[in-house]
Formats: structure tokens, C-alpha cells, sequence
């Protein structure tokens, strides 16, 4: 079909879906709003859509990033604003529709934002102004949650594949110059200017050469790729065509986590969709530009996720990372010259084309320019996926989007960059969330992970999660990460369970210092990150382990004694009932709990948190 | 999924490997077909991948063992995976891989007696902002609890 003719009707359909002359139901059907049950949501919606409104239909959308309010139906009819409603289980959808359709009052209780640019009179916030979005520049996520991730016509509709046009029509260096004057930062986590990445790889003599989009998104605590690619999957494949333009590659892989099963399903479609549309392929849109891609599925290793590794595994190796120099970009796939990028860098690609390099830098700071996409999780009162400028306040983050931390208790850390990262303490809130400020302060940007902790999470065990981790995930090739990975956690096992000399940890320190500096890969040379930001801004809680034996936090079990205050129990027999072991006996007139048998006590903390009261403490 | 018989192999593996040149390269996504058809990789299934792309079959194991997605032993019929990652540990993951290992009697990694089960724990399904996760038959549950994820599988029994 000529694009002209697919552009008018993608048009059409996009403005018959922005605009519906019908009722239309949109549900977030990404992972998360799925693990929230937002399958059985959409068969509800069905059922009545099917019985009640003859014209009407139930769409899914991506995930627009309220993950915290998950299930999220939006509803759009002729002649009112469309709504967002929030919290949605299956039993409240007739209602909800019910009301909706025949143009009733909305239910506030769930209302969440009016996704229009006025607020509704009786006080839902636009969608804009809702207290989450405020502070968010979307230019990634532009279209996550907003359209059919399945259906190529809605990405065409909002100015898709413009870019890839425009790009073609432009000489290739043209085109690295253009993100290379964006200022555009690899969003992997190293940072790497993305412009000056490409231009390495385009200038390398050599006839075939390759294009790769790193999807391998294995950082516990972050999902931001996985949304973009689940929500938006053709700004990924669009990225990548002009990616591969630019440097001259004929050939292209995503290399995305078979963890991830609907975003390889909906990319793959993407693929497809696009090839049949011409828009990849044979001969793109006539400019005598061809792209062949391929998905490859990993397998399962964090490791992967570095540039060599994840060379390796494509060529059915083992996942092993290799010295560098050379680069890729000199040889890589197959010994060929081989860029890769990562999701949301090929993201942010068609909107620096299509806007222009000023209209990216304008945003962000100077050596940090554009925005980044965080995937907010932890103690947090809105968790999900948000997008801001860089270079705002981290306190910003945690307190105006994500709205601080619930149930009235104090915040400890913010950690970023998962298992490459560190722990930034809540007296560093006004630190700019930058490449340069996050590193100077220990941890790095990494992929976009943050995971805010309170004052129940202890510090050494969270340096001894992120070891255990990169403990497992070594590959073994290089020994420095292979052991020191695996003393650094036995003596936080040690630490931990309070076993550990006074002296542990300076060897800790030493360790950590070794493995970082020696180590073959950034794998092995970030993991001591997590032990190293710890002892920095939370040694005192190390001492208590080691020289009270005693956890604050009352986390590592061997360290912990919980008890009530009998001066603030208001004696309900909640914990009585709770414990799990009958380590809290009633009194012989059965009104109050006696206290807790320490011998039969778990440290399971099911008393702690059943307490309505907070009248057991930690002791 | 009991142990595949070697006719069973034969006869299920043709039509995959015809689907893949004989090249190094298509070893993963091969062995990935092989598994989602019998359910793990058992031996004669790796010397016959070995053969086809023309690799020793030591290869084969050791990229088979090297990448965690793969199982050499037949696994339960749920698949029930803990999420551990870090939004999930700091909500207490812990405790609910804890409620699960006592409910199904067998450590991560392991499958029980009458294969119902297998239980493992994974660093992180990428649903953190309902954590904590659990995910059963590649399905995620977000906001679990040890009782509640105790009685997901007592449904599943």
C-alpha cells in the first residue's frame, strides 16, 4: 500500500479511537495492570459491552504509568470527556459503565484523571495536572497507555514513522549529527553519548554491519523497557530503522528477555505489522534502504546485558563477556562493526528526529539533556513508571510524583541503578538526578530502577540482597568477580546473622575496592556499588550489627528481638491471633497478649505488622 | 512432564530442527523450541541439537547449564515463580518464598514427589510496582501475601 493511502487511514482511525462516535472502553493490559487483574476487569467489560451497547467496544491499551492505582479502565463516549477510573474490580464495572454510557454523574470514589486538558467540575484533576504527572515531560512514554499497542494505524495517527521518513530522506551522517547534537545519553546506564556512538560505528570501513537493541532489561527493580516496548513497540522498531540507517547496517536484533512473553509477542507483531506497511524490509518506503530484523530471546543472565555478553549469546555462546578493546563498534556481531543501544535510547530517537536536536536539548540539564524514564517501586506511596526532565530534585520524584511514603513513616534511601547502584540517603533529597550527580554520589543512573526504602529496611541487608544477586549472576569467567563477588557476600552473611569480627568490615572495604577495580566486565565492576554507598552513608547501622548485635531495622533475623509495649497496647489480641508460631501466649484471663516468648519467636515480623497501634517494637 | 522416551524425541524434534539452519546461531533459540515442546531438555534431545548444528554436544550442556531458562529435568506441571527482586524484597518476598517452600515441602529449583510443582525464585518479573509478585504459569500476581499466595496454589492442588 503507498504510505500516503496508509497515512489517511491511519488518520482516520486513530481520530475514530481519539474521538469515538460509540462507546469505547480502554483497558491497561500491561504485566502490571494484568498482575493487578485487569484480565477479569476486561471480561466484565466485555460481558456488559456485549448485553448493553450493541455499537460499543473494549480495547486494551499499554500501561500509561498508574501502576499503583492498577486495574485502570478509561472510558470514552460521544459528547463528554473521556475519564480514567482507578482501583477497578470486576464487580464495579457494570456500574461504572452503566453510569458512564447514559451520561450519569461519574463515581469520584474511582475517578482518577479526566484525560482531556479541563478538570471536571466536580473535582477529578486533568490528566496532566494529576498529581503523578505534574512533574512528568513524557517524550518517551508519549504514547504508552494512549494507543493500541497492537495496532500500527494508531502509532501512524500520532505522527509515527514521520520520523523514519524524514531520516531517509537526509544523508546518514546527516542523521548521527542530528542525535549527536541532541546531546542524547545512552539510557542503558552508562551514559555514553549516543550520537558519538553511532558515528564509531558508521565510520568503520566494512560491508555488512549490524544494529542491536538491547532489551535484556535483567536490573531487579526495573521495568521501564518492558513498558515501553509493551505500551508503544513500534518507537522501539522505528529507533532501530533509523539507527541502522545512519550507521549502514542492513541487519538488525532485538535482544529482549524471554521473562518478558507480551512484550516479545507484541514486538514481534510490531515487526510484522511494520514489514507489511513497507516500513521495514525490502526497499523501505522506496529509498533503496533495506532492514532485515530479527528477535532473539535471551535465555536468562543478567550478564547479558553487557554489550560482549549479549554478542556472545546471539552467536549461541555462553553469555561471557570479552576484553574490550576491540569495540563493537569495530568488531562485533560475527566480527562485524555492531552498534547497540537500548530501548528507551532507540525511543527517544524518532521524536530528536522529528523535533530536532534544540527541541531534546532544551530539555534537562546541559551534559544531561532530555528526560529519563524511572520505574518507581518500594515504600512508595504511587508506585509505576514515570518520565521527568534530568536534573530534577530527587526529592522531587519521591515526594510531588510519587507522593511520599504511606502509613506515615519516614524515608531511609532511595536506591538506583539495582545491582550496579548504590543507596542514596534521604538526607541527599535535593540532589539533581543527573549521570554526573549520581555517580559523584556513589551510585550511577543505571537503567532507570529506583526503589525507595523507609526506615523498616536495613541497609546491610540490602547490600547483602545485591550481592546475592551478583554472586549468582557472575558468569566466572574473570576471577576478582567470580571471588570477590562471593567473599563480599559471605561476610555480609556474616554480618548479618552476627557472626563477624569487629574487623570485617575493612576487609569488606578492601574487597570491594578489588573487585571493582580489577574486575573484566561492568558487572563485576559495579556490584561492590551496593556494599560501598552503604558503608558510606549508613556505617553506624554495620556497627550496630557488629558491635550490639543489633538490627534497627529489625530485618536480619539472628539480630532482631521484637516486644510490646504494654503502655501503648490497647489490647485487641490482634498479634495473638496473627502469630504464626504462638510465640505470644494471652494472659490467664485472656484480655491482653503476655509478651513474646523469644525462645519460639521467629522474627517473622507478622506481630510487628498486624499491630494497629505500632505497639511492638523493635527492641 | 515425565521423562520423554527417545522414539518421543525423535518424533517431536524433526519438524523443530527443520525450522533452523545448521549454524551455531540457531543453538538458543533451538534449544528454547525444544524445551516449550517437551518441557525440559533431556540428553538425547541435546546430542540430537548437537548433531544438527554441528557443535560437540559438551557445547550444548554448557550453554544448556550456563542460562538459567533452561531445565534438564522434567518439570512440574505449574511452573511457580517467586519474584525476588529488590521492590519485592523490600515488600517481603522473603517471607512469601518462605509460606511457598513450607505449602509445597521442597526448596527453589525443585519440583515435588508427584511433579505438581516446581517452585523457583527469580530476580525480579518486572511488575514492581505491585510488589510483591508471584507468578504462576507464566501468569503474575501482584500484591500478594504468604496467605494469599498459599491459597492461589491450593486452588492449583
Amino acid at each position: 500500500m503507498k504510505l500516503s493511502r496508509l497515512k489517511e487511514r491511519a488518520a482516520r482511525r486513530w481520530e475514530d479511537f481519539e474521538h469515538p462516535d460509540h462507546p469505547l472502553v480502554l483497558l491497561g493490559s500491561g504485566t502490571c495492570g494484568r498482575a493487578a487483574g485487569a484480565r477479569t476487569v476486561e471480561d466484565a467489560a466485555r460481558e456488559y459491552v456485549e448485553q448493553h451497547e450493541p455499537d460499543g467496544q473494549v480495547r486494551q491499551v499499554g500501561c500509561l504509568g498508574l501502576c499503583y492505582a492498577e486495574p485502570l479502565m478509561e472510558l470514552r463516549a460521544p459528547d463528554r470527556p473521556p475519564l480514567l477510573y482507578g482501583g477497578v474490580e470486576p464487580e464495579a464495572v457494570p456500574g461504572l459503565l452503566k453510569e458512564f454510557f447514559s451520561g450519569g454523574e461519574p463515581d469520584l470514589d474511582r475517578a482518577v484523571a479526566v484525560m482531556d486538558d479541563e478538570p471536571d467540575p466536580a473535582g477529578i484533576p486533568a490528566f496532566a495536572d494529576h498529581p503523578m504527572l505534574r512533574d512528568q515531560d513524557r517524550v518517551v512514554l508519549r504514547n504508552c497507555g494512549c494507543i493500541d499497542p497492537e495496532d500500527i494505524h494508531h502509532y501512524i495517527g500520532r505522527g509515527g514513522y514521520d520520523a523514519l521518513q524524514q531520516a531517509l530522506q537526509m544523508h546518514p551522517a546527516d542523521v548521527v549529527d542530528m542525535v549527536r547534537d541532541s546531546g542524547l545519553r545512552g539510557r542503558g546506564g552508562a551514559g555514553f553519548p549516543t550520537g558519538v556512538k553511532w558515528g564509531f560505528a558508521r565510520e568503520e570501513p566494512g560491508e555488512k554491519k549490524y544494529m542491536i537493541c538491547n532489551a535484556d532489561e535483567g536490573d531487579p527493580g526495573a521495568f521501564m523497557d518492558r513498558s515501553v516496548i509493551e505500551g508503544d513497540p513500534h518507537s522501539v522498531v522505528e529507533g532501530m530503522a533509523i539507527a541502522a540507517y545512519a550507521i549502514g547496517a542492513d541487519e538488525g536484533y532485538f535482544y529482549i528477555r524471554a521473562e518478558y512473553p507480551l512484550a516479545v509477542s507484541r514486538l514481534r507483531k510490531a515487526i510484522e505489522d511494520a514489514a507489511e506497511a513497507g516500513l521495514v524490509g525490502e526497499d523501505i518506503m522506496g529509498s533503496g534502504f533495506s532492514l532485515d530484523l530479527h528477535i532473539k530471546e535471551g535465555a536468562g543472565a543478567f550478564v547479558c546485558g553487557e554489550e560482549t555478553a549479549l554478542l556472545a549469546s546471539i552467536e549461541g555462546h555462553r553469555g561471557h563477556p570479552r576484553p574490550r578493546p576491540p569495540f563493537p563498534a569495530q568488531e562485533g556481531l560475527h566480527d562485524c562493526p555492531t552498534n547497540i543501544n537500548n530501548v528507551e535510547t532507540l525511543a527517544n530517537v524518532p521524536a530528536i528526529v522529528r523535533n530536532g536536536p534544540d527541541w531534546f536539548s532544551a530539555r534537562g540539564t546541559e551534559d544531561s539533556p532530555g528526560t529519563k524514564t524511572f520505574a518507581l517501586a518500594g515504600t512508595i506511596e504511587r508506585t509505576g513508571l514515570v518520565e521527568v526532565p534530568l536534573g530534577i530534585r530527587l526529592g522531587d520524584v519521591v515526594n510531588e510524583v510519587g507522593g511520599g511514603i504511606p502509613g506515615g513513616r519516614e524515608l531511609k534511601a532511595v536506591q538506583t541503578g539495582g545491582p550496579s547502584g548504590g543507596t542514596i540517603p534521604a538526607e541527599k533529597l535535593d540532589l539533581p538526578v543527573d549521570y554526573e550527580n549520581l555517580t559523584r554520589a556513589g551510585s550511577i543512573m543505571g537503567s532507570g530502577g529506583m526503589v525507595v526504602m523507609d526506615e523498616d529496611t536495613c541497609m546491610v541487608d540490602i547490600a547483602r540482597y545485591f550481592l546475592d544477586f551478583t554472586c549468582e549472576e557472575s558468569c566466572g569467567k574473570c576471577t576478582p568477580c567470580r571471588l570477590g563477588t562471593r567473599q563480599m557476600l559471605d561476610i555480609l552473611d556474616d554480618i548479618c546473622s552476627g557472626e563477624a569480627s569487629d574487623d570485617q568490615l575493612e576487609l569488606l572495604e578492601e574487597v570491594a575496592n578489588t573487585v571493582g577495580e580489577s574486575s573484566l566486565c561492568g558487572l563485576g565492576q559495579t556490584a561492590p556499588n551496593p556494599v560501598l554507598t552503604t558503608l558510606r552513608y549508613f556505617r553506624g547501622e554495620y556497627e550496630q550489627h557488629l558491635q550490639d548485635r543489633r538490627c534497627p531495622a529489625g530485618i536480619c533475623r539472628a539480630l532482631t528481638r521484637f516486644e510490646i509495649d504494654h503502655g501503648e497496647c490497647i489490647e485487641c489480641m490482634k498479634c495473638v491471633e496473627a502469630c504464626p508460631v504462638d510465640a505470644i501466649p494471652a494472659s490467664e484471663d485472656g484480655e491482653r497478649p503476655e509478651g513474646i516468648d523469644q525462645e519460639t519467636c521467629t522474627r517473622c515480623r507478622i506481630c510487628y505488622e498486624t499491630c494497629p497501634v505500632d505497639a511492638i517494637h523493635v527492641a | 512432564m515425565s521423562h520423554a522416551t527417545d522414539e518421543q524425541v525423535d518424533r517431536e524434534l524433526d519438524p523443530i530442527l527443520q525450522n533452523y539452519p545448521p549454524r551455531r546461531e540457531s543453538m538458543i533459540p533451538l534449544l528454547q523450541d525444544v524445551q516449550e515442546q517437551l518441557g525440559y531438555l533431556p540428553r538425547e534431545a541435546m546430542q540430537r541439537v548437537a548433531e544438527h548444528v554441528n557443535v560437540p554436544v559438551s557445547d550444548i550442556y554448557g550453554v544448556a547449564t550456563f542460562y538459567t531458562q533452561f531445565h534438564l529435568q522434567p518439570q512440574g506441571q505449574h511452573r511457580v515463580h517467586v519474584c525476588q527482586g529488590t521492590a519485592c524484597h523490600v515488600r517481603g518476598g522473603d517471607r512469601i518464598l518462605d509460606a511457598v517452600t513450607d505449602k509445597l515441602d521442597i526448596e527453589p529449583g525443585e519440583t515435588t514427589p508427584d511433579r505438581q510443582f516446581t517452585l523457583q525464585r527469580v530476580a525480579c518479573v518486572g511488575s514492581c510496582a505491585l510488589a510483591p509478585v508471584v507468578m504462576v504459569d507464566g501468569e503474575a500476581h501482584g500484591r500478594m501475601t504468604p496467605q494469599k499466595t498459599v491459597s492461589l496454589l491450593e486452588q492449583l492442588e
